[in-house]
């Protein structure tokens, strides 16, 4: 049973529908119950043509949720409406939806929910399961979503941005169930990158393989968070750090920079050290200060205070540091590490329990707790 | 996309606005605070923001280890314990504010008089998965 194929071929399939006069929401509806249906059915008994089967079972479907009276008026006033649209690439059409889905009129989640679902070929079960929510909880986020873009037409062109948003939310926020998120989003993301002509959507690609490279060597068997200087660089995926790295080359060459490209350049530069100590600080200071022109969020100004503590020392770092607030979250974290380098082990110590005590994910509280343990060890206490 | 508890207490949370005990309201008025609760569920389902709801009984049981092949010892329920967890909600929203205007709503359900209760709830965040992207 190939549910990779299953997932491939869902935009495509929903888009056929589209096409033949379908509104959105009832062809999504459609061929999710389509999907559903598959999965039951294909182990057993196998399609020779998959899009074809789809196709039939999702058209049926529609048909069938179409069939009362009030229902069938409407669709055909669509039907007249709007006419057949003339020859455009599967492409386009797909990318399309991928703007419908991610509509600047939907919340983040809502938006997340329904690209997994409509673009992304996921059941509801799956995608309920991946955020820890009740099924019938997400089922009914996503008729909300769908209800929202219901006046939005499909033929106009949206903004990549708000696009490229939501995959970088898939791939960065989910939990680990049955569905790998930080890998569909990749599939996804390289779908929009080979049909959307533009630099930030090679940035994010690279950004998300350049991460993607060392997701092995993040944790330990345990579930334990090994921070970046710590991991053991032989484990990173040479081979899709050179895809990534090949990826974020051309887009650079462009000269358009964005702040996804800015990211994918810092990660390349640490996935360029063979060794944490020979990370090249000097030159990722440098594309922090670029992405800190392209956004003044106060959590990559967090992030830069660390590289410079590590390019021109603590002192450095810390100077960086006093410009931001304290209420920042990580801030006391990043004090922590600062003052640690800069020999304070007792203010250091105090600021890691600190940090520990904010954290906003256990497996870094775990870490900060572990770093707090480990000073108060060597202090002897 | 955040989950929060929002946790109800029987007593630990500073007195409400509308502070008559449950067992003081007329019969109609026990009717409509449950009703409010079950619609704002209901609603929260509909809005794709719910995750959970339980009450728990007020009388609880200390519980701890004693040790190999002893059985475990138990302790209370104690009268005067301070804090005592009545039920939670856990909801899963956009934003801190939809979380706290949730709560805000659904500490308005009727009381006595029919007056919103303007009870205290507690807002606790989950804590997350780690982001995957680390620098």
């Amino acid at each position: 049973m190939d549910e990779a194929l299953l997932r491939a071929l869902t935009p495509s399939v929903l888009t056929i529908l589209v096409r033949r006069g379908a509104d959105f929401a009832a062809a999504e509806d459609a061929v999710q119950d389509a999907l559903v249906e598959a999965l039951r059915v294909w182990p057993t008994d196998p399609p020779r043509d998959a899009k074809g089967w789809l196709v039939t079972v999702a058209w049926r479907r529609f048909l069938d949720a179409a069939r009362s009276e009030s229902a069938r008026r409407r669709r055909e006033e669509i039907l007249q409406e709007e006419p057949v649209p003339g020859p455009a690439s599967a492409v386009d059409d797909t990318l399309r939806l991928y703007f419908l889905c991610a509509h600047p009129s939907l919340s983040p989640s809502s938006a997340v929910a329904l690209t997994l679902r409509a673009v992304g070929g996921l059941t509801t079960r799956q995608i309920a399961h991946a955020y820890l929510v009740p099924e019938a909880t997400m089922a009914q986020r996503i008729s909300r979503a769908k209800r929202t873009v219901a006046g939005v037409r499909l033929d106009r062109p949206g903004d990549a941005a708000t696009v490229l948003r939501v995959l970088y939310l898939i791939f960065n926020e989910g939990y680990s169930g049955e569905v790998d998120l930080a890998a569909e989003a990749i599939r996804l993301t390289r779908r929009v990158h080979a049909a959307l002509d533009h630099p930030e959507s090679a940035g994010l690609l690279a950004l998300m393989l350049l991460h993607q490279a060392r997701r092995c060597a993040r944790t330990t068997p345990e579930g334990a968070l090994v921070p970046l200087a710590e991991q053991d660089r032989r484990r990173w995926d040479t081979g899709v750090i050179a895809e990534g790295v090949g990826i974020l080359q051309a887009a650079l060459a462009r000269d358009r920079l964005g702040e996804y490209q800015a990211q994918a350049a810092i990660a390349a530069l640490h996935a360029d050290a063979p060794r944490a100590e020979e990370t090249d600080w000097a030159q990722i200071v440098e594309w922090y200060d670029e992405l800190v022109r392209l956004n003044r969020s106060p959590v990559i100004r967090l992030n830069r205070a660390v590289a410079v503590g590590e390019a021109d020392g603590p002192g450095a770092g810390l100077a960086a540091l006093a410009e931001l607030e304290e209420s920042l979250p990580r801030h006391s974290a990043v004090a922590g590490h600062l003052h640690e380098r800069a020999g304070d082990l007792d203010m250091a110590a105090r600021l890691y329990a600190e940090a520990a005590h904010k954290a906003t994910d256990l497996a870094e509280r775990e870490h900060l707790t572990r770093q707090a343990a480990r000073l108060d060890q060597c202090r002897g206490r | 996309m955040a989950k929060y508890l929002l946790l109800k207490h029987y007593r630990g949370a500073p007195a409400a606005v509308n502070d008559v005990p449950m067992d003081q309201w007329t019969s109609q008025e026990i009717s409509a605070h449950v009703k409010y609760m079950r619609d704002f569920a209901d609603r929260l389902e509909k809005t794709g923001e719910f995750v959970d709801s339980q009450a728990l009984a007020p009388e609880g049981t200390f519980v701890r280890y004693d040790g190999e092949g002893r059985p475990p010892v138990t302790d209370g329920p104690f009268a005067e314990t301070k804090d005592l967890i009545a039920g939670w909600m856990v909801i899963d929203v956009d934003s801190r504010e939809r979380a706290l205007e949730l709560a805000a709503e659904l500490s308005a359900a009727p009381g006595a008089g029919g007056r919103p209760v303007h009870e205290w709830l507690e807002l606790r965040p989950f804590l997350n998965e780690p982001p995957t992207i680390e620098d």
